[in-house]
């Protein structure tokens, strides 16, 4: 079955002016919603403090576990309802605060709703230099796999690709970013990790187009670059879409049945996906072109 | 059959076979004794968000026993310097590995610092003043102390774990003064951070019975005993003024039991004491019979009792209004010994285990639905080729069950999100090959023909493709937390497997069918 039509031949690389426009757009507004929140929302991970996760009998009244909690001076805690019968309670890391306030927090919800109505799911705390040191590592991991996938894209074919790989990485990362942003999501170690997963991702097809580009250029070396590379990209559409739909559908799975601890987790990978894809196609190659100068012959322009 | 595909098929087979026989053990409990003499026996490791438990980074506050260290100096000084009729206004800590000692008159001070010197050879001694005299420990000595609190830490941490009876416990030193602790499958976490975290320091001292708290005479101090009055419910603090000399540390016990007293039944701690702590105390009691004893525990006063005669048995017993559980805990952590410093808790994680089960069936669920999605798609796609690279999908699950199995790497939630993406990307290798096959069949070749030029020019790129995932997740390996790491080890050996399966799986079956068959038309 052909979903994509062979002979298919849409003109992607003149398109891109479109492309880029439209990326520029949600990027912006990305960057605005930023600007607008004071920075990404650290999750405890990287911002410090201690989150505690409690089961209720049935549906608890957030209100009345805010002034349970008030009244024991612990009001400024952030209470979110997960849905069913559970609470997710945070508390921002503060100079004084010791580390057994997860313990204070439960022993007062038990003694507001009764020792059986309620059961301790998840307790994280993380001090406030553990947390830098994770924010720290955080932004290292991403720019090593940067630095080693632009090494590894100039090596395996050249520099002026990898220069088209970094720029469709940076415009996923920047994006998916500024998507969190916008849903408020929360950015913790996981989060991160479907951001390296992302790049790797993206990558894929990145190269799979490269590759094709690279074969076509043997084979008809005096056809100008922009075509061939229009040419590649229709080429292997069939097999951009097919993974990525697949995966698509994998990660969707993920976050509707996967629960709430991995949720922000595959929606992040959900962005990665479609991000990555469009990038491939609209960033990757266009860069690709304007990393020489003007329109070079085919055959100069790989070994 | 040709040769070359009849030994790609074996190790096919072999491969199969080896898979599913690593992966048995993780399916049912109770595996019969020849099987564990030799085949794989181990399940795979569930990480702490699928199993619960309890995760503990700690820091050794090694300043502290530094500090520590010159805080005995200075109660040992006060003893000496009375017998050499030295008279000291004061001697203490103040900052960070600086002890001043502070004598009466002008004329003491030479003579204090000879002393210092004789008894503590290990210490620097300079003046400050007239009367002051600085005592500090150089670097080397530092340093010593410092890698000895942590590595003692360790160990004690390590005994007071064991006695808590929690499986396969894993208790690390992480860099120069950080310690993790992971405990799997605790019942209660707070006990257990509460039995980790103290200090447990045990000090026997005379209380000073002619003393009021309000003007603590010269070489006393106050320490506070916590009194639960059962009848108003409330914890009361009373004040003890002791005499802030040591007499004896916990360091001497030798062991410590919970029994229970024959009269009410309340639990108490019997201590015996070792040789020397045994002589100690004899002599401790014998010239103070009729004054009272501080049983002092981490600066709070646990009990003070008459002493009514010499003791010589070496055993001593602290009681106390103890719970049971109370009284095991103050057991095993006198047993274990003190933490030579404070420790602070820089992350801690705890997971119940009913959240952690509920992880595990969402995580199935997942799996089993993307797992049927991406099968049924390939089919509709790929039409008779897509069951072969379904075939293949259903030996590189078992394959990675089986690496996880037998490497005994952890398997976290965000390690089966890995999977279930592997899942996702293993249809791509897949896809690569049978795309560049139809291609091949498009420009007329025979089908066995694409069939081999299809795998052929789809091996650079697949390789290509997945080297990139696997760079990001060698780097998420290398800087992620335990949780994360899970879902490097997955990604990467999914991302292996799938390549194998994919290049080589798919091909065997495909270059079986068509060994004395001619194909016209392939159904892909």
């Amino acid at each position: 079955m052909d979903v994509i039509k062979p002979g298919i031949d849409v003109d992607f690389i003149n398109k891109k002016r479109m492309a880029f426009i439209f990326s520029l757009v949600i990027v912006l507004i990305g960057i605005g919603s930023l600007v607008v929140k004071g920075g990404p929302r650290y999750g405890i991970d990287f911002a410090g403090g201690t989150l505690v996760q409690v089961k209720f009998d049935q549906v608890p009244d957030v209100g009345e576990i805010r002034s349970a909690l008030g009244e024991e001076g612990l009001g400024s805690s952030v209470i979110q309802s997960l849905g069913e019968d559970k609470v997710a309670i945070r508390l921002k890391s503060e100079e004084n605060q010791t580390d057994t306030v997860s313990d204070d927090v439960f022993a007062i919800l038990v003694q507001r709703f009764g020792q059986d109505k309620v059961s301790l799911e998840l307790v994280e705390m993380v001090g406030p230099q553990v947390g830098a040191d994770m924010r720290r590592k955080g932004i290292l991991s991403i720019l090593y796999a940067m630095v080693g996938i632009l090494i590894y894209v100039t090596v395996r074919f050249q520099f002026r690709f990898a220069l088209g790989a970094i720029a469709a990485l940076v415009h996923d990362i920047v994006i998916t970013v500024g998507v969190f942003s916008l849903f408020d999501k929360e950015f913790t170690l996981p989060v991160i990790a479907a951001l390296l997963t992302i790049i790797g991702y993206s990558l894929n097809d990145t190269i799979v187009v490269y590759d094709r580009i690279r074969e076509n250029i043997r084979r008809t070396p005096k056809e100008k670059l922009a075509v061939v590379v229009n040419n590649s990209i229709n080429q292997t559409l069939s097999r951009t879409i097919l993974t990525s739909g697949t995966t698509l559908i994998v990660v969707a799975c993920l976050f509707i049945l996967g629960g709430e601890v991995i949720h922000d987790f595959s929606f992040a990978l959900i962005v990665g996906v479609l991000v990555g894809t469009y990038s491939s196609i609209f960033i990757a190659s266009p860069i690709l072109l304007m990393g020489g100068r003007g329109i070079v012959s085919a055959r100069t322009s790989v070994r | 059959m040709r040769t070359r595909v009849k030994t790609r098929l074996i190790i096919v087979f072999i491969v199969l076979i080896g898979a599913l026989v690593s992966v048995t053990p993780s399916l049912t409990g109770s595996l019969p004794g020849w099987w564990t003499k030799i085949l794989p026996s181990k399940a795979i490791q569930l990480g702490l968000d699928l199993k619960g438990g309890m995760e503990l980074l700690l820091e050794v506050q090694t300043d502290e026993a530094v500090n520590n260290g010159l805080s005995r100096v200075a109660s040992d000084l006060k003893t000496i310097f009375k017998d050499r009729k030295i008279r000291l206004r004061r001697a203490e800590t103040t900052g960070f590995n600086r002890l001043v000692v502070e004598v009466r008159r002008e004329k003491y001070r030479d003579d204090a610092m000879t002393v210092i010197r004789e008894e503590f050879p290990g210490t620097i001694v300079t003046e400050n003043s007239e009367t002051k005299v600085i005592v500090s420990y150089p670097e080397s000595e530092i340093k010593r102390i410092r890698e000895n609190a942590v590595v003692q830490a360790v160990e004690t941490i390590r005994s007071r774990v064991d006695e808590f009876g929690v499986t396969e416990p894993t208790i690390l030193r992480q860099g120069e003064s950080r310690i993790l602790i992971q405990l799997p499958g605790v019942e209660d976490p707070q006990r257990a951070i509460t039995l980790i975290k103290r200090s447990a320091v045990l000090k026997f001292m005379l209380v000073d019975e002619g003393a009021s708290p309000d003007s603590v005479p010269f070489g006393d101090v106050v320490l506070y005993g916590k009194d639960y009055d059962a009848a108003t419910k409330r914890v009361r603090r009373t004040p003890y003024v002791v005499e802030d000399r040591i007499l004896l540390t916990g360091d001497t016990i030798k062991d410590a039991r919970v029994r229970y007293d024959s009269q009410y039944g309340q639990p108490y701690v019997s201590l015996t004491f070792d040789s020397v702590g045994a002589r100690i105390f004899e002599q401790v009691t014998g010239d103070h019979v009729k004054e009272r004893l501080a049983i002092v525990l981490d600066e709070n006063v646990y009990s003070a009792p008459v002493i009514q005669e010499r003791i010589s048995g070496g055993q001593a017993s602290i009681s106390g209004s103890f719970t049971a559980d109370e009284a095991t805990d103050l057991a095993i952590v006198l047993r274990a010994g003190s933490l030579p410093a404070p420790v602070k808790i820089l992350q801690k994680w705890t997971v119940s285990p009913s959240l952690g089960s509920d992880s595990i069936r969402k995580g199935l669920m997942s799996i089993v639905f993307g797992f049927s999605l991406v099968i049924v798609f390939m089919v509709f796609y790929f039409r008779l080729s897509g069951i072969v690279a379904n075939i293949a999908l259903v030996m590189n699950l078992i394959i990675i069950m089986a690496v996880l199995a037998v490497f005994q790497a952890t398997l976290t939630l965000p390690g089966i999100a890995g999977i279930v993406l592997t899942i996702g990307m293993a249809v791509d290798a897949n896809v690569l090959i049978f795309e560049r096959i139809k291609e091949e069949l498009r420009t007329g070749k025979t089908v066995r023909a694409a069939i081999d030029g299809g795998y052929g020019k789809a091996l650079l790129t697949i390789v290509d493709a997945n080297v990139t995932t696997l760079i990001a997740a060698l780097v998420l390996f290398q800087f992620g937390t335990g949780q994360v790491k899970g879902f490097a080890v997955t990604l990467s050996v999914g991302v292996l497997a799938s390549m194998f399966t994919a290049i080589f799986v798919s091909r065997v079956i495909f270059e079986a069918y068509l060994e004395n068959r001619t194909l016209n038309e392939l159904s892909i």
